[in-house]
């Protein structure tokens, strides 16, 4: 997919975080964190609430800037540089609670997010052609809403609104695709339904979830890395971390 | 180049919009009244282009500028400049101490004319310094904002205090600018009488074909994917940078769009009332300007056309009656439109007329086979390309 990575000289990690913090008035909400994802990896990281799980993922799409420490992306370093171009770099991010254009419909969200025309110009001439239509609808039926494509996207249930967000990370075409919480407030047959979406779209891309479910992280983590007061507790695969007598104490014990 | 084509760009609802104001300011304005009126209504059109402006800024963008008269006043001013350097040839004021320059300066007591009038003696130049000078002022006010992400009522107080600043600018720079009574005693245009019936005629008809231009342009605007940008970026602003846009660029281009359109409106201006003065660019006018736009309805182009015009009418009517009530009136009217009407009268048309007017297109000949509707909503047959060359 990227030719570059085959000449790239750092590591051969898609994503590379070193020594990342973060200090919020001398709070260090991200405390010298370092992991490595792996090309084709589903990196699942758990902890309890204020563990700092979604400021990692702050940090590394750049909605938040780090204090110090590196994020390298097929050895880029994402940290300097801005939201948009984290994305064009191969970065997608779906943030906890749906976030999508409610304003608009279902089709017109996903090729908002087609990955062409993203400069100003590009975009008054942006031009709705056979390609972005079928990539629109092939993105709308793996995301189960091919028939929802002329709704307004603040009618759909909760549960497919989290799926547009998928969906509108899908079109993009992310090589790292992040994940806070994907089924979260879910139904269980929507939960289901998501799981074997993520099981599809991950085959191709390295993945990092943030998740809570311990049965659903069973079911999809590669790697499981538990934070704690924005520090790594435990690392490896979800059996290990299970077993963990300090995991056990700070999250799943109770 | 499909995209581009009228079926893409407008609804026959909105094609029925643009004939109807059409037939409304080319032709029954001009056969119902006599040309001081007409002139007075071409005044009311000039703040449409503003109005027109603000749906993109504000209704679409989601960014409030209350300093609009800022570009509506640059625009007229720098007509203004132009007329009046020809207005002040040696000839026209040798009873000046110095002939040559205009009155205000010799009022003033400056002897030479100052560098940055020079420019304005050339017609060309002025023109495009009506729509350059504000669109670039606009770009450095939403570069030095947006790149810094103020946005929201940050970026609305802002855009208030610089209509003061220039303002009192103007105001206080008598002898460059003419101070508090602006640019005034405008005769000629090229040696042509503007005075004249018929001056005021061409001026009429020249407003209506720029509004209409503007309007085609923010049409397109509307239409274009850029548009959606501005609608998600209102409510998601976040979002559109993690889909991969740069959303001060975004803003920084409907702002400089909207400024170009104000500074044009204030250009008509200043050719059909033959003045220009500051009484236009502070913040009073600049938040009128906004009241235009939310009465017509702040998502809709035509909308605001409509509520410039209203809402001039009766600023004109009730105005200039009880003048001391008029802004206390302006005031209740902002808050109650925003209050039961957030549409304005366009949400009104929408609700209660358009549903209507739709069942008599379904039967209207002219509009059977115009799927305009369809192309754009997107409904699963228009997904289809159409292949032109």
């Amino acid at each position: 997919m990227n030719a570059a990575t085959a000449t790239a000289t750092n590591t051969d990690f898609v994503l590379a975080v070193e020594g990342l913090t973060v200090s919020f008035d001398g709070f260090k909400a991200v405390d010298d964190l370092s992991f490595y994802v792996d090309e084709k990896e589903i990196r699942v990281i758990i902890g309890p609430n204020g563990a700092g799980k979604t400021t990692v993922l702050d940090l590394i799409c750049g909605r938040t800037k780090a204090t110090s420490g590196s994020v390298k992306f097929r050895n880029k370093e994402l940290t300097t540089l801005k939201e948009h171009e984290i994305v064009k770099a191969g970065v997608g991010r779906k943030f906890q609670n749906p976030s999508i254009y409610e304003d608009l419909t279902v089709f017109e969200n996903l090729e908002l997010c087609y990955p062409r025309g993203r400069n100003v110009f590009g975009a008054l001439f942006f031009k709705r052609d056979a390609k972005v239509i079928s990539k629109v609808r092939e993105v709308a039926e793996m995301i189960n809403l091919k028939d929802e494509l002329e709704s307004q996207a603040d009618l759909l249930s909760h549960g497919q609104k989290q799926w547009l967000e998928i969906g509108m990370l899908l079109i993009q075409d992310p090589d790292l695709l992040m994940l806070d919480e994907p089924v979260a407030g879910m139904s269980v047959t929507e939960r289901k339904q998501t799981a074997e979406l993520l099981r599809r779209i991950t085959n191709d891309r390295s993945v990092i979830v943030i998740e809570h479910d311990m049965q659903f992280v069973a079911e999809i983590a590669d790697h499981v890395t538990v934070m704690h007061q924005g520090k790594i507790l435990a690392e490896g695969s979800a059996e290990k971390v299970k077993q963990d007598p300090k995991v056990i104490e700070v999250y799943l014990g109770h | 180049m499909s995209n581009f084509s009228l079926k893409n760009m407008m609804t026959r609802q909105d094609v029925l919009g643009f004939f109807v104001l059409a037939v409304l300011l080319l032709v029954i304005m001009p056969l119902s009244m006599d040309i001081i009126r007409l002139t007075q209504f071409g005044k009311y059109l000039s703040f449409a282009f503003v109005a027109v402006g603000l749906v993109l800024c504000w209704g679409y963008g989601g960014i409030l500028s209350l300093g609009q008269g800022v570009f509506y006043g640059l625009g007229g001013y720098a007509l203004a400049m132009f007329l009046k350097l020809e207005a002040s040839s040696p000839e026209n004021t040798a009873i000046q101490s110095t002939p040559g320059i205009p009155d205000f300066m010799d009022w003033n007591r400056i002897t030479e004319l100052p560098w940055f009038w020079e420019p304005f003696n050339s017609f060309t130049f002025s023109l495009l310094a009506i729509l350059i000078v504000p669109t670039i002022f606009a770009y450095f006010i939403g570069f030095a904002m947006f790149k810094r992400r103020v946005g929201g009522v940050y970026f609305a107080i802002i855009t208030q205090a610089i209509s003061s600043i220039l303002t009192i600018l103007i105001i206080g720079q008598q002898g460059y600018t003419g101070g508090v009574n602006g640019i005034t005693d405008l005769r000629t245009l090229l040696g042509w009488n503007i005075r004249s019936d018929y001056a005021s005629y061409v001026f009429y008809f020249i407003g209506v074909a720029l509004l209409f231009v503007c309007l085609f342009v923010a049409q397109f605007i509307t239409k274009s994917k850029l548009g959606r940008i501005l609608v998600a970026m209102r409510g998601q602003e976040d979002r559109v940078r993690f889909s991969g846009y740069d959303v001060a660029n975004f803003k920084i281009f409907v702002f400089c769009v909207g400024a170009a359109f104000a500074a044009v409106g204030g250009a008509m201006f200043t050719l059909q009332e033959k003045f220009m003065s500051p009484s236009f660019v502070g913040i009073v006018p600049s938040i009128e300007m906004v009241i235009f736009c939310a009465v017509g309805g702040r998502m809709s182009i035509l909308g605001a056309v409509y509520g410039a015009i209203l809402v001039n009418v009766a600023k004109t009517y009730f105005g200039e009656s009880f003048p001391e009530l008029w802004l206390f009136a302006m005031g209740l009217l902002f808050i109650g439109v925003v209050v039961a009407f957030p549409d304005g009268l366009a949400g009104v048309y929408q609700k209660y007329c358009a549903p209507t007017v739709d069942k008599f297109l379904d039967k209207a000949p002219l509009f059977k086979r115009y799927s305009g509707d369809s192309s754009y909503s997107g409904s699963s047959s228009s997904h289809e390309p159409v292949n032109a060359s």
